[in-house]
């Protein structure tokens, strides 16, 4: 039997792929600014958060419109209520994403400090669990979703490496500090955005299953 | 020799929901109803196959499904109504407070005083509105203004109708508006004091106001009382309940927490049907 609301999830899901999408392009475009000390991109990614946060409106306002006018239940209640949350999500890593154009910009003014190793590895770490889980949620695959939740500690554990590496530097020469400080807080921001991507996948879990696995309840 | 059925000693405490996933506390609550293998006929049509229930004291539990699937049949074998169908058989057993209401001991209209029901569409006696609540007393031998007084009141305050009526106790029934016609009959239910009540489709003949009005007063009940209800209307069954039942085809296809069934629900076939995919 066809129903009008299948019609409207599909668009809901549509949706939350094209900011998927673009939640991409922002960490890439960042990543890029940085590694390739372009202030332009930076800020043109800077802007681009515009589109990001007008689709996380425009979600909540379907969501909620869907929730109001249709009642839904079991899974098409769970598929709504995570397309929200997930847009919530997303909408968190672009913000990362412009804070990382920031401090890239505030990076330009001085020379490198070092070239970047593990920062790109971070991000791209962290890229693949965004595009993994968003993968999860567009096939309903919370076998997927469990594998990118446990990616997560590989990210960690590249920011705590990070970080000692960046304090030998402070430690040695004063005037790395500033410069040392914005990368550990880049680092922090790529670990951050591992860490929704990871929240991503666990609604991903709920909404296939109906298990809770957030706050490590049912894991 | 008539077994009391309100005279019996409650059982023991159970788990209901058990087995839940790890997400769910279960919930204890003391069994009211207990449905084992019930099989209803009417003539050499089967309507229930193998119906197994417990239900919860002083809970709201709904039962739900499409159109002849059951529901209503087993909603009245709770309190014998089908007895009074030609033709009509049932096996299995029902318990009420652990006696079963088929054993040739039990009293029908004691029965049915422990058990009241109210009908879809609502069924006032074409009398005074005191003597719709009276009735039921008066033919327990209850018979002066004094005894009958309080219980009139404490009925109609129970079905959250006293503040409308009690102006006008001694004009017709008929009188009253849709939504207050049936809040009567529960008031009328009430009034013989019963331990269970039986609705049928209470609210589907009235209007979103009355509609709320009686949901509410589900709520209110519930302490007093164990209340099923049968419903076509799932948003009123996930609003009210605390437990629902799907019925298809004359099977029980799933029976847990109305939250569960609701969000989570483990049959597909419950799915579809509450999410409007069927057929």
């Amino acid at each position: 039997m066809h129903r009008h609301l299948d019609d409207e999830l599909k668009s809901l899901k549509a949706k939350i792929l094209r900011m998927g999408g673009l939640v991409e392009e922002q960490v890439q475009g960042a990543l890029r600014a940085l590694v390739e000390r372009d202030a332009d991109l930076a800020r043109k990614i800077i802007d681009n958060d515009r589109l990001v946060n007008t689709l996380d409106v425009e979600v909540d306002e379907d969501a909620l419109r869907l929730l109001a006018l249709q009642q839904p239940a079991a899974r098409d209640l769970r598929f709504i209520t995570t397309a929200m949350k997930i847009s919530t999500e997303l909408e968190r890593i672009s913000d990362l994403a412009e804070n990382i154009c920031e401090r890239a910009i505030e990076l330009n003014e001085e020379p490198q400090l070092k070239p970047y190793i593990d920062i790109p590895r971070m991000a791209n770490w962290a890229l693949q669990m965004v595009k993994e889980s968003l993968d999860a949620f567009v096939s309903g695959d919370s076998d997927l979703a469990r594998r990118v939740c446990a990616n997560d500690d590989f990210v960690d554990d590249l920011t705590h490496q990070l970080f000692r590496e960046l304090l030998s530097f402070m430690l040695e020469n004063p005037q790395t500090i500033t410069r040392a400080i914005r990368i550990t807080f880049i680092a922090k921001y790529l670990e951050r955005i591992a860490d929704h991507a990871t929240n991503v996948a666990e609604l991903v879990v709920y909404m296939v299953e109906g298990k809770i696995i957030r706050h490590t309840l049912g894991r | 020799m008539l077994v009391q059925l309100s005279s019996m000693p409650h059982p023991i405490a159970i788990h209901i929901h058990e087995g839940g996933d790890v997400n769910e506390k279960p919930k204890v609550s003391e069994p009211k109803l207990v449905l084992r293998d019930v099989n209803f006929y009417y003539g050499r049509a089967q309507a229930l196959f193998k119906v197994n229930i417990t239900v919860p004291k002083n809970q709201v539990t709904a039962f739900i499904g499409p159109s002849g699937c059951g529901k209503s049949t087993l909603l009245r074998c709770l309190n014998r109504l089908n007895d009074l169908v030609e033709g009509a058989r049932l096996d299995g057993t029902i318990l009420l407070d652990g006696v079963d209401l088929y054993s040739s001991q039990v009293d029908v209209t004691d029965l049915r005083t422990r058990v009241g029901m109210v009908f879809q569409k609502s069924n006032p006696f074409p009398k005074p509105i005191y003597d719709n609540v009276a009735y039921g007393p008066r033919l327990q031998g209850i018979r002066t203004r004094a005894d009958l007084d309080p219980i009139v009141e404490e009925s109609l305050r129970g079905a959250g109708l006293w503040d409308e009526v009690k102006d006008r106790l001694w004009e017709s029934a008929l009188g009253l508006s849709g939504g207050q016609q049936q809040r009567l009959c529960i008031a009328r239910a009430l009034a013989v004091k019963p331990d269970v009540l039986l609705m049928d489709e209470p609210c589907s003949a009235l209007d979103p106001i009355a509609t709320g009005r009686i949901e509410e007063l589900l709520f209110a009940l519930k302490d007093a009382l164990t209340i099923v209800i049968v419903t076509h209307n799932m948003q009123q069954a996930a609003r009210v309940s605390d437990s629902t039942g799907f019925f298809l085809m004359g099977e029980l296809i799933e029976f847990a927490d109305t939250k569960k069934i609701f969000t989570t629900p483990d049959d597909r076939r419950t799915e579809d049907y509450i999410t409007g995919r069927f057929g």
